[in-house]
């Protein structure tokens, strides 16, 4: 044991002299959560609608004045029928489109039930949900002014969203789930393989493998420094999400934090199987980032909606960690779901860990003989 | 049974190339054991198979009474281990180095603080055993490698290539090391491809693909091959069939 201990705290004498790679390892979430987080969701300044007013009434014209003149919305287009509308979208510039249906005005001014339309383009769902949110304040506020506090509202607007091109807005908050596992990815997996590369091409693997020290020793003892310090990063990118861009936390800590530790094991015996393969810090990086980087921003849904994906790319898309891991912790965070509806997701991540770790293994014992 | 290494046949296959060709040879308790041969002679393959890092297709060994085979537990408490690429960790100071080897080697903590202190006298480190290796210039650090492979007292001590890339002087100061060690007990085993340190090896075998083709002490070396160089010795059985 105090064998093992020793190899631990060399450990972590090499990580905590490495200056670069600390700042990289609580650098990183910082800068991706706020590029993700605010980048997103603070692209509001500006926002091109588009207008279909079958009413020209006083009121849809006021109510007009007062969206462009808040700031957050830029008129670009008025469309004149509902089969505009979508074309509009298609082109891609038009965020939002704002519906006035006939006799607007006059069901106000009657006090009856008056209607207004949002459409907005949900295939930036962060977007969308803000820019349909600031406009329904906005009009709110309108139908306020007019029935002063106190009185019985003499009438009311309704403001009814919709979304299109992704009507459940699947994909919320995506990024923070995203974030992690991106994370938790890149430290575990790609600093494991490479400092299991690096004690190769200095050749105190060979010094390491001629001691009394036993491989799984030396493999848990490279891999417990970075098991610790991923869950740190794994616990301030959810601290980040909850606290400073307002991500719900539904569901159980405790799971979530559990589930996190099974991806952390899971990425590092990705590393571990990397660098049985890998002999220099140079091909284990490539390595990771190619194998695994790559394939987690662009096929876990974590930036592309993998139901929009074409057929074989959705098929990929099932052995890449990540996906599952995101769903967890979208159905931890967001939906407040337990281990009852998320326990094939895990299943998947405990039997990925397992396959990944023989197969180190493997290669390992057949590096011996 | 007070032989610090006796192979018998040992051979180790790597598909139709046969790296090392049943070597034979027996190395005594204190002996300094020069293992020569050009790259590529079967040299790191055989220490490999001694070390316990390498199965052997067949023939046997024992190190220090420890089967290869299945003692390899046993025979990596045993041995020392020293490559001329130092391993050292060159972000750690010198005496991190020697309290993680210790470690490894399971001394205890007391004797781990002796350990360090010993080896830091002797060697004059004094002034940088707090500073990082990777300071450290390269005769230093060759034999703080070496201090650190006796760490646990080893009974013999493998030195792959341990003087390359030194120079004559620091070489030399080296050898004197290795004696002291030897002087204690410990059997040395050392490759090298300088010849002029095969002059001060106890006995010397010569590999010559895959096999061993010479055995004996340099004295006795260059009488039979009636050369006046070790040197001489390896340029006759290696020439032709080397690349070096």
């Amino acid at each position: 044991m105090n064998r093992f201990l020793a190899f631990v705290k060399k450990e972590f004498f090499h990580i905590l002299r490495d200056r670069r790679t600390l700042l990289i390892l609580f650098g990183m979430p910082l800068v991706m959560v706020a590029l993700f987080g605010f980048a997103l969701t603070n692209e509001i300044k500006n926002a091109k609608i588009a207008l279909l007013d079958f009413d020209h009434g006083l009121h849809s014209q006021q109510i007009t004045n007062r969206l462009l003149s808040s700031g957050y919305f830029r008129l670009v287009e008025n469309v004149r029928s509902y089969e505009g509308i979508e074309a509009t979208f298609r082109r891609g510039e038009v965020r939002l489109v704002v519906v006035f249906p006939p006799n607007f005005s006059n069901d106000y001014v009657h006090g009856q039930q008056a209607q207004v339309q949002l459409l907005a383009d949900a295939s930036e769902q962060n977007t969308a949900i803000s820019l349909t949110n600031y406009a329904t304040n906005i009009i709110q506020g309108y139908a306020n002014e007019q029935n002063p506090s106190g009185s019985q509202p003499v009438a009311q607007i309704n403001v009814e969203p919709r979304m299109v091109f992704n009507p459940e807005l699947k994909g919320a908050f995506v990024f923070v789930p995203g974030v992690m596992a991106m994370v938790l990815l890149l430290v575990s997996a790609l600093m494991t393989s490479v400092t299991i590369a690096r004690e190769k091409e200095t050749g105190t693997m060979e010094v390491l493998m001629v001691s009394p020290l036993t491989q799984p020793q030396i493999l848990f003892g490279k891999v417990l420094p970075y098991l610790l310090l991923s869950f740190l990063n794994g616990c301030l990118i959810i601290a980040l999400g909850v606290f400073l861009l307002g991500i719900p936390l539904n569901g159980s800590l405790a799971l979530l934090l559990v589930e996190t530790l099974l991806f952390i094991f899971l990425a590092l015996s990705i590393g571990i199987l990397i660098s049985t393969i890998a002999d220099t810090q140079l091909v284990a990086m490539f390595a990771s980032l190619l194998i695994m980087l790559m394939p987690t921003i662009f096929l876990s849904g974590f930036i592309f909606p993998i139901e929009s994906m074409p057929a074989p790319l959705q098929i990929i898309s099932n052995v890449i960690p990540a996906k599952y891991f995101i769903s967890i912790v979208k159905g931890i965070m967001i939906k407040g779901v337990g281990l009852g509806n998320l326990w094939k997701e895990t299943l998947v991540l405990i039997g990925m860990s397992g396959v990944f770790t023989a197969i180190s293994l493997r290669n390992l014992k057949s590096r011996l003989s | 049974m007070d032989k610090a290494v006796v192979t018998n046949k040992l051979t180790k296959r790597f598909g139709n190339f046969v790296a090392t060709n049943e070597i034979t040879f027996e190395v005594a308790q204190g002996e300094i054991f020069g293992f020569l041969g050009a790259n590529g002679a079967g040299k790191t393959t055989a220490i490999r198979m001694l070390c316990g890092l390498l199965k052997p297709s067949s023939g046997e060994a024992r190190i220090a009474g420890f089967d290869v085979y299945r003692q390899t537990e046993q025979i990596k408490q045993v041995i020392g281990y020293m490559s001329q690429r130092f391993s050292l960790y060159e972000d750690l100071t010198v005496r991190e180095n020697i309290r993680f080897y210790g470690g490894i080697y399971g001394l205890s903590r007391a004797d781990l603080k002796a350990k360090s202190q010993q080896i830091i006298e002797q060697l004059n480190l004094g002034s940088v055993a707090d500073k990082l290796v990777v300071d450290l210039p390269l005769g230093w650090k060759q034999r703080l490698a070496f201090s650190v492979a006796l760490i646990h007292n080893p009974k013999i001590v493998f030195l792959d290539e341990p003087t390359g890339g030194v120079d004559p002087i620091t070489r030399r100061q080296f050898w004197d090391m290795i004696y002291e060690a030897a002087d204690r007990g410990t059997t040395i085993f050392v490759t090298t491809h300088y010849m002029d340190e095969a002059e001060y090896c106890n006995r010397v075998s010569i590999m010559v693909d895959g096999r061993i083709k010479a055995l004996d002490t340099p004295n006795q070396l260059k009488r039979s091959f009636d050369v006046d160089s070790m040197d001489g010795v390896f340029q006759i059985l290696a020439r032709g069939t080397s690349t070096k």
